[in-house]
C-alpha cells in the first residue's frame, strides 16, 4: 500500500516532467552556438525557439547588448544535428501570431558553406515592432493626402 | 562505593516548586535496597511528582536525588536512558501504547533493550502476562482492557526488563479483591524473590501496610512522618492517626476552606 | 505606558522562546534519523497513515481544481481568441503555485491536525513519559518517523494533485470545450519549463512538508495534556501551518521566479 503510494507518487511527478514540460521538447544532445546581431529584438526572451521552415532547430541561448554599435548580440544555440545551415542564411524575427511570442525564423540561403560553432549570422532583419508600423502607415496615409491635393 | 547497606535511593533536602507553589520544600527520604517502601499521603500532595523526580523526568529547584550512588539530575543524557533501563515504573494510567497491542506493549522494552531472539521474546512475554493472569489477553488492544486489567497490563511491562527497582504509582486501585490478592503477592514475591526493589506510592491504607516494609508520609511538601507499617498504625501523633484510620476530623482539614455551610445555603 | 510597554517585552520572550523550544524540538528529532535506518518498519507505517490516508482527498481535490481551472480559463481565454493556450494556462497554475500551496493547505488539515491530535493524546494519556521511564527516547521513536514521513510525502502528493489536475483540465477543456488536443499538450510542452516551474514546484513542496510537519509536531508535543488543550493545538496547527505556507508561497515565489 505504501508501495504503491510512493509509486503513484512518482508516476505523477515523472509524467509532469515528461508529458508536461519542456523535457521531451529539449533535445537530447549538445547544441553548436551561432551569434547573430539585430537592430532590436523586441520582446526576444533567452529560450525563444529558433525556427527553419517551421521546425525548431534550436533555441536562444544568450542575448546581449553591444555598446559600441549600440545593437544586440543574440547567441543561439542550434541542434548538433543541423549542421547543414548555409552561412549565408537570413535571421529574422518573427512573431506567432498578432500578439504571440517572438521567434527567430532562418531562411537558408544557396552557400556551400555551413555555419559552425562561433559563426556569425550576417544577414539579419529586427522584429517588427508594432508602434512603429503603425506609426509609418499613419505617416504614409498623411503623405498621400497631402500629395492628393 | 556503594555497599549493600547503602539506600538505593537517596534523596537529600528536595525543593520542587511548580509555578508559585512548593509541592516539595526539603524533603529526605532513604528508600533501602530489596524492601518495599510505602509513600503515602493525600491525593495532590505530590506523590506522582515524587516519582518523576526519581525517574529524572522533573528537575528539583534544589537538593538531590541518588539511585544507586548516581546524582539523577547530573547524568548526562545517555547514561540517565542506561539508569532507567534498570528502572521500572507503574503509571498511574498504565501508559500503555494504544496504537500496538498487549503482547507487544510487554514486548516493547525487551525488542528495545535487549538483542533477543524473538522465540524468546514470546517466551518471556508470556511469562509475565501470565504472572499478572492476563495471558489470554494478549491479542487485545488498549483500548479493549479495563481500568484494571490495563494497569496489570502495564505491570507486566514494568517487570519485563527485570529491573532493579520498580516504582508502583496506585497499584491497588481499581482491582477487585481477587486481582488486588494476587497483586499483592505478586508485589511481595517479586521482592523476595528477585530482591527487586519496590517503591509504592498509595492511599489504600489497608494493603500498603500489609506489604510495606517502611512508610513515608508525605503532606504539605515534607515527610509528616516515617517507620514500619506497625509503628505507623499505633502512632498517637495526630497527623499519622487521622491518616492512617481514616478519621474526618484531625488537623488536616477534610474540607477546602468555605465560609460555614448554614450561611451558605441560607445565602446571605 | 511603563506597564504596556513590559507586557509587550513578555509577549516577545514568549515568543522567542516558543521558537527557541521548536528549533529545539526540531534539531533533536532530526537527531533520529540515523536511527530511524535500522527500524524501516517505523517509517512505512507513517508513511501509511501520512500520505496514503491523504491520497483520495489530495486526489479528488487536485480533479476538480484542474477542471474548474480549465472551465474558467476557457472563457477568459477564448475572449481573446486564445484557446489554443489553455494547456498552458492550467499546467502553469497547478504546477507553479496551486499543487504545493493547495496541497500543503489540504494536508495541514487532513494529515497536520491528526499528527498534532495524536501527540497530544499520547501526552495526555503518559504514553511518551512512560516510552521515556522504559529508556526510549519519545522524540526518536514517536515523532522522528513521523516527521520524515510528513517530509517525504508532500512533494509526492502534489506531484499528484498537478497531474490529476492537468488530467482535469485535459478533459475539461479538450473533451468538453473541444479545445485542439495536440495544441493542448504541445503549447503546455514549449512553456512549462522543467527547471524552471517543476523543480521549483517540488522544492516548495519540500519546504512545505517540513514547515507543516514540524509545526503539527511542535503543536502536539507542546500541546496542554488535557481534552481541551489537546483540541487548542489541533486548531493552531491548522491555523498556524495554513498562514506559514501562504507566507513562505510568497517569499519563495519572489525568490525563484521574481528575480
Ligand atoms: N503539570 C502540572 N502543572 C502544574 N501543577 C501540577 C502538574 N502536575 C501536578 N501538579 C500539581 O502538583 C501537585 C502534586 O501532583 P501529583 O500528581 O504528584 O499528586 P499525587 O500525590 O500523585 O495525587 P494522587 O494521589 O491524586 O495521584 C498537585 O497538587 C497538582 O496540582
Ligand atoms: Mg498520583
Amino acid at each position: 500500500m505504501v508501495g504503491a503510494f510512493i509509486a503513484a507518487g512518482l508516476v505523477a511527478l515523472f509524467f509532469l516532467s515528461m508529458k508536461v514540460s519542456n523535457l521531451s521538447t529539449m533535445s537530447g544532445g549538445e547544441g553548436y552556438p551561432v551569434d547573430a546581431r539585430f537592430d532590436n529584438i523586441g520582446s526576444l526572451k533567452v529560450r525563444s525557439p529558433v525556427t527553419m521552415a517551421g521546425v525548431r532547430v534550436g533555441r536562444v541561448s544568450d542575448i546581449g547588448f553591444d555598446s559600441e554599435t549600440y545593437e544586440a548580440v543574440v547567441t543561439m544555440s542550434i541542434d548538433s544535428r543541423y549542421d547543414t545551415i548555409p552561412d549565408d542564411t537570413f535571421a529574422k524575427i518573427l512573431t506567432a501570431g498578432l500578439l504571440g511570442e517572438q521567434y527567430i525564423g532562418l531562411d537558408p540561403g544557396g552557400s556551400e558553406q555551413y555555419l559552425k560553432t562561433g559563426d556569425q549570422i550576417q544577414l539579419t532583419q529586427s522584429a517588427l515592432v508594432l508602434e512603429e508600423i503603425i506609426g509609418q502607415f499613419l505617416f504614409s496615409k498623411a503623405e498621400e493626402g497631402s500629395n492628393s491635393e | 562505593m556503594t555497599s549493600d547497606t547503602d539506600p538505593l535511593v537517596k534523596i537529600r533536602g528536595l525543593r520542587f516548586f511548580r509555578g508559585e507553589r512548593a509541592i516539595f520544600d526539603g524533603v529526605d527520604i532513604d528508600i533501602p535496597r530489596g524492601k518495599i517502601t510505602a509513600i503515602m499521603g493525600p491525593s495532590g500532595s505530590g506523590k506522582t511528582t515524587l516519582l518523576k523526580l526519581i525517574g529524572g523526568q522533573l528537575r528539583p529547584q534544589a537538593g538531590s536525588v541518588e539511585v544507586d550512588g548516581q546524582n539523577i539530575h547530573r547524568l548526562s543524557r545517555r547514561a540517565l536512558y542506561r539508569l532507567r533501563i534498570r528502572m521500572g515504573m507503574l503509571f498511574q494510567s498504565g501508559a500503555l501504547l494504544t496504537d500496538i497491542s498487549v503482547f507487544d506493549n510487554v514486548a516493547y522494552p525487551l525488542r528495545e533493550h535487549a538483542p533477543l531472539p524473538s522465540s524468546m521474546i514470546r517466551k518471556l512475554v508470556l511469562l509475565k502476562l501470565e504472572s499478572v493472569g492476563l495471558r489470554g489477553a494478549r491479542g487485545l488492544m488498549p483500548s479493549e482492557l479495563s481500568g484494571g486489567m490495563a494497569r496489570r497490563v502495564a505491570l507486566a511491562r514494568a517487570m519485563a526488563l527485570d529491573p532493579m527497582m520498580i516504582m508502583y504509582d496506585e497499584p491497588f486501585t481499581g482491582q477487585d479483591p481477587i486481582s488486588l490478592g494476587v497483586l499483592v503477592q505478586l508485589i511481595r514475591a517479586l521482592n523476595d524473590a528477585s530482591r527487586i526493589t519496590s517503591i509504592i506510592v498509595s492511599h489504600d491504607v489497608q494493603e500498603t501496610a500489609e506489604i510495606a516494609d517502611y512508610i513515608y508520609v508525605i503532606s504539605n511538601g515534607r515527610v509528616i512522618d516515617h517507620g514500619s507499617p506497625d509503628a505507623m498504625l499505633k502512632s498517637n501523633a495526630p497527623w499519622t492517626r487521622q491518616f492512617m484510620h481514616g478519621l474526618a476530623d484531625g488537623p488536616v482539614p477534610f474540607h477546602y476552606p468555605a465560609p460555614g455551610l448554614e450561611q451558605d445555603l441560607l445565602g446571605t | 505606558m511603563l506597564e504596556q510597554l513590559a507586557r509587550l517585552g513578555r509577549v516577545g520572550i514568549a515568543i522567542l522562546a516558543h521558537i527557541g523550544r521548536g528549533n529545539i524540538l526540531l534539531f533533536h528529532i532530526l537527531g533520529g534519523i540515523t536511527d530511524l535506518a535500522t527500524r524501516p518498519g517505523l517509517l512505512i507505517r507513517q508513511l501509511y497513515s501520512v500520505g496514503v490516508l491523504s491520497m483520495l482527498i489530495i486526489s479528488v481535490s487536485g480533479t476538480f481544481v484542474g477542471m474548474v481551472l480549465a472551465l474558467q480559463g476557457h472563457y477568459t481565454l477564448s475572449q481573446f481568441g486564445a484557446e489554443q493556450s489553455l494547456g498552458v494556462m492550467v499546467a502553469a497554475s497547478l504546477v507553479r503555485e496551486l499543487g504545493p500551496v493547495v496541497t500543503a493547505l489540504l494536508f495541514a488539515g487532513r494529515a497536520g491536525s491528526a499528527l498534532t491530535a495524536e501527540i497530544g493524546l499520547m501526552k495526555a494519556t503518559e504514553q511518551l513519559s512512560g516510552l521515556e521511564m522504559m529508556a526510549v527516547d519519545p522524540i526518536k521513536r514517536i515523532l522522528t518517523p513521523r516527521f520524515l514521513a510528513g517530509f517525504i510525502s508532500m512533494p509526492l502528493l502534489a506531484g499528484m494533485f498537478s497531474a490529476l489536475g492537468i488530467l482535469g483540465g485535459y478533459f475539461v477543456g479538450v473533451g468538453l470545450l473541444g479545445v485542439d488536443d495536440g495544441a493542448f499538450w504541445s503549447q503546455m510542452q514549449a512553456k512549462i519549463d522543467l527547471h524552471e516551474d517543476i523543480y521549483n514546484g517540488v522544492i516548495k513542496s519540500f519546504v512545505f512538508g517540513w514547515v507543516c510537519t514540524w509545526i503539527a509536531l511542535f503543536q502536539g508535543y507542546e500541546a496542554v495534556p488535557t481534552s481541551e488543550g489537546v483540541s487548542r493545538a489541533t486548531t493552531r496547527t491548522v491555523v498556524h501551518s495554513s498562514l506559514a505556507v501562504l507566507g513562505m508561497d510568497f517569499i519563495l515565489t519572489a525568490l525563484m521566479f521574481g528575480g
